[in-house]
């Protein structure tokens, strides 16, 4: 890569010409930590470990890097964390859309404002699950039974992605459902394989151990468009078999969510720039294509004014649905 | 019997030289970061998982498991030795572990932990291999309720046993529950108990609390009483941790139960640590000499370790087969797996025959090692207990300040570490048990948080606690171990008197 060898060059220099202040780019003095605002194992603790992974590997930078998980009050502590070092440009943030929902339905020391967003690295779809037995086979008949009846959808988390999508169903399928919240989205798949709830909204990776053994399928993904094909999951349906839910009459266009990467705030650009380029050059590696096929997210890569936009958007459509259902926290 | 095939094919694939050198490599890590309080299994499991990715999955998991083995038995060793349990599961074993060790007797009380760990573990073990299917279609059947009721039973075994005053293990309780909802709460996603610092929305880290309430707080009950203030003499003699093993069989009905209630806690998954408290308790109540717990009693290291051991290995099969992780440790080795390109879930067992019965096989084998290199080890662990007071009691508070640091990285946690000294000081002196305090900080917000989703689920309805059998099967069962007690001492008026002081002094001697 290029862009490698150049930076490189441009740092030997540096440390060649001693005092010499460094003019082209701002390049990493220390070791580097990367908090993961989630627990071992989840789903933003493995992006993290991948791309310091990715990193090393391919010696992207000459900095060690330590991956360390602060995922208690679901994230809260990671970014608080962020909050309280900044200026610090050797902190880096992995989370996800967690860092502007959270602050705006539970009173938690933080808000998105106070980092620095560098990147979304990818996005991870949502599609309605239900257990394999049960009677309907497409989104219209589930929302026709869940009209009757009081259905139970389990989710991760409370006030979080899960929940917002669950009333946006509501919403749409003008049916009323009781939100049963989990610590997380492998404990809910389990309890929907055991038959104690009727249906989630599960991220791809979450359960598709669950699909391929038979438990649980999937109704309908909540995305403008059916997802990549890619290999067979069963024997006879892969992920782009899965018709969407608009096709199925619930009107839900898209719904996603960004695993997203930040540095605190009170960063220089340079400092900012250098990570930006730095996820760059971890995104164009294979290792990484495995990693978005292995969990079947979908790779994206938005930064800047393009990232603002999608925070802002995400933001005026959590706030309407936390309005309507009392969550704001004042 | 199928699985005996494979069982076999797996042995052929984990009793290789080389994975016989990374069950090696991987207990001697393992024996070390479990010494090292703060450290412990899921920490080191994550160091080392970045390691293994350019190795066979199977490889990969035989190293990773085997420093789970290795760590399971090293937290045993600080407990024992210094009171400072470097994993949540192996606090119940300080109960008796640390009187018999200061006692004199840390040979005894090591190999006795040793050897009825990997007894335990081997339970566990036969358990996954036999079983597997039907083991994993029990685990679905646990909903909310099921949960709660089976962490009502863990309270209820331990709670209703006595030993303190009973107002004052319902003070204990309390405080616990209380702090184990500081922090985010799950069912509402709200912040909680914070007390204006901001940090706090993280949580109390059970290690946290544990090394300041035992360590920090027997250290300075220690050193107010000078009682401790020379070295043990404990003499080091290598036949005795034979023999100490070859007595295990006497205690065979101990071993038996708790294998069975650690294998139970394992599945279900109420989890190693519900596990260990519950065997405690419940052997305090059955055995013979329960009146004695408390006071460096075999069977009150035996009980704790045989469950926790079984359950941590049987922990591994929902892991495996549903994808729910029974452990902290067992939830890193399935990252683990997810980036090996395999999915933990029903499939594993259809589509992964090598892996899921190199894995088996790797824990008969990986158990022998973790039991024979540690075994070696009690010696020199022994030996630890010679050093003077005064050279070991700094080098306590080194250790529980690096291990509180090292959780998080945050040096809050330093300070609520030595908070939870004074307070596990207090509660010594007051005659306040550590026991429920612990238990609740450590499944207080798990039982709330299911608690909750039951009434979610049912409206509002405690009948959902009866709606079939086995949840009402455990509710009932734990209602009967808590008024057990109450029963007793009502019968107690007929049988002979029992001199009232002699009841609070030996009150007195078993508060833990």
């Amino acid at each position: 890569m290029g862009g490698t060898s150049r930076l490189l060059l441009s740092a030997a220099a540096a440390v060649l010409a001693g005092t010499m202040p460094a003019l082209a780019a701002w390049q990493p003095q220390k070791p580097i930590e990367f908090v993961a605002t989630a627990g071992p194992g989840g789903g933003t603790d493995n992006l993290a470990r991948a791309v310091q992974n990715i990193i090393t590997k391919y010696k992207l930078t000459e900095q060690p890097i330590v991956v360390v998980n602060k995922g208690g009050g679901s994230g809260a502590e990671g970014y608080v964390y962020g909050k309280a070092s900044a200026g610090d440009p050797y902190k880096v943030i992995f989370g996800t859309s967690n860092a502007w929902q959270q602050p705006l339905v539970s009173k938690v020391a933080f808000n998105y404002t106070d980092l620095t967003p560098i990147a979304a690295m990818a996005q991870d779809e949502f599609l309605l699950w239900v257990k394999q037995d049960a009677p309907y086979k497409t989104a219209g008949d589930y929302l026709k039974a869940a009209a009757s009846g009081e259905f139970k959808m389990g989710g991760a988390q409370s006030k979080d992605t899960d929940e917002v999508l669950t009333r946006m169903i509501e919403k749409a399928g003008h049916v009323k459902l009781t939100y049963i919240p989990f610590k997380s989205g492998a404990e809910t798949a389990v309890q929907l394989a055991g038959g104690h709830l009727d249906s989630h909204v599960n991220n791809p990776s979450e359960s598709l151990g669950q699909w391929r053994g038979g438990t649980q399928r999937p109704l309908c993904v909540f995305s403008p468009k059916r997802l990549a094909p890619g290999a067979k999951v069963t024997a006879t349906e892969g992920w782009g078999d899965v018709p969407t839910c608009v096709e199925q009459g619930l009107d839900i266009k898209q719904y996603e969510q960004p695993r997203t990467v930040w540095l605190p705030g009170k960063v220089t650009p340079e400092q900012a720039a250098f990570y930006v380029d730095l996820m760059k050059k971890v995104q164009a590696t294979p290792e990484w294509k495995d990693y978005i096929e292995k969990t079947s997210q979908v790779d994206t890569f938005l930064t800047g004014a393009e990232f603002d936009k999608f925070i802002k958007e995400d933001l005026e459509h959590v706030k309407q649905v936390a309005g309507e259902q009392g969550w704001l926290v004042k | 019997m199928d699985n005996l095939g494979e069982l076999l094919h797996g042995f052929t694939i984990a009793v290789t030289v080389p994975h016989l050198a990374l069950m090696v490599v991987g207990v001697l890590l393992g024996i070390l970061v479990g010494v090292l309080p703060g450290l412990g299994a899921p920490n080191g499991v994550s160091l080392l998982l970045p390691l293994t990715f350019g190795m066979q999955p199977v490889s990969a998991i035989i190293l990773l498991s085997s420093m789970y083995w290795g760590a399971l038995f090293g937290g045993s060793v600080t407990s024992i030795l210094f009171n400072i349990p470097g994993e949540p599961s192996s606090v119940a074993t300080t109960f008796d572990g640390y009187p018999m060790a200061r006692d004199g007797r840390p040979t005894t009380a090591l190999a006795t932990a040793f050897g009825s760990a990997a007894f335990g573990a081997l339970i566990g073990v036969i358990l996954i291999t036999f079983l597997a299917s039907w083991v994993a279609q029990v685990a679905l059947a646990f909903g909310p309720p099921e949960y709660f009721a089976v962490y009502f039973l863990a309270f209820a075994s331990f709670v209703g046993m006595g030993g303190a005053a009973p107002i004052k293990t319902v003070v204990a309780l309390a405080i616990g529950f209380a702090i184990a909802a500081i922090g985010i709460d799950t069912v509402s996603g709200s912040v909680r108990l914070t007390m204006g610092i901001d940090e706090l929305v993280k949580g109390v880290n059970f290690v946290v609390a544990v090394m300041g309430l035992f360590g920090i707080g027997e250290l300075l009950v220690a050193v107010e009483e000078e009682f401790h203030a020379r070295a043990v003499s404990s003499k080091i003699d290598w036949r005795e941790v034979f023999r100490a093993v070859g007595r295990l069989p006497r205690h065979s009905v101990a071993l038996l139960r708790s294998a069975a209630i650690g294998c139970w806690m394992g599945i279900t998954p109420g989890g190693p640590t519900a596990a260990s408290f519950m065997s405690y308790g419940i052997a305090r109540r059955f055995s013979r000499r329960g009146r004695y717990f408390g006071t460096g009693e075999v069977e009150g290291i035996i009980s704790p370790e045989t469950a926790d051991h079984a359950a941590g290995t049987s922990a591994l099969l929902p892991m495996l087969s549903l994808g729910i992780p029974g452990s902290a440790t067992a939830a890193v080795m399935m990252g683990g797996l997810m980036i090996w390109g395999l999915n933990p879930g029903p499939m594993l067992f259809v589509d992964q025959k090598d892996f899921v019965w190199g894995l088996i096989a790797s824990m008969y084998v990986g158990n022998i090692v973790a039991v024979a290199l540690v075994l070696l080890t009690v010696p020199v662990f022994a030996a630890l207990m010679r050093i003077p007071f005064v050279v070991i009691a700094p080098l306590i508070v080194i250790i529980c300040v690096v291990g509180a640091y090292s959780v998080s990285n945050s040096y809050l946690d330093v300070v609520m570490m030595l908070g939870f000294g004074i307070v596990g000081y207090l509660f010594k002196k007051l005659f306040y048990p550590l026991a429920p305090l612990v238990l609740a900080i450590v499944i207080g917000d798990k039982a709330e948080d299911a608690f909750r989703q039951s009434m979610l689920m049912s409206k509002g309805s405690l009948g959902i606690f009866f709606a079939n059998k086995l949840v009402t099967c455990l509710i009932v069962a734990g209602i009967a171990l808590l008024l057990l007690p109450l029963a007793l001492q009502l019968a107690r008026p007929w049988r002979k008197p029992i001199s009232p002081t002699a009841e609070t002094t030996a009150q007195e001697k078993v508060i833990i």
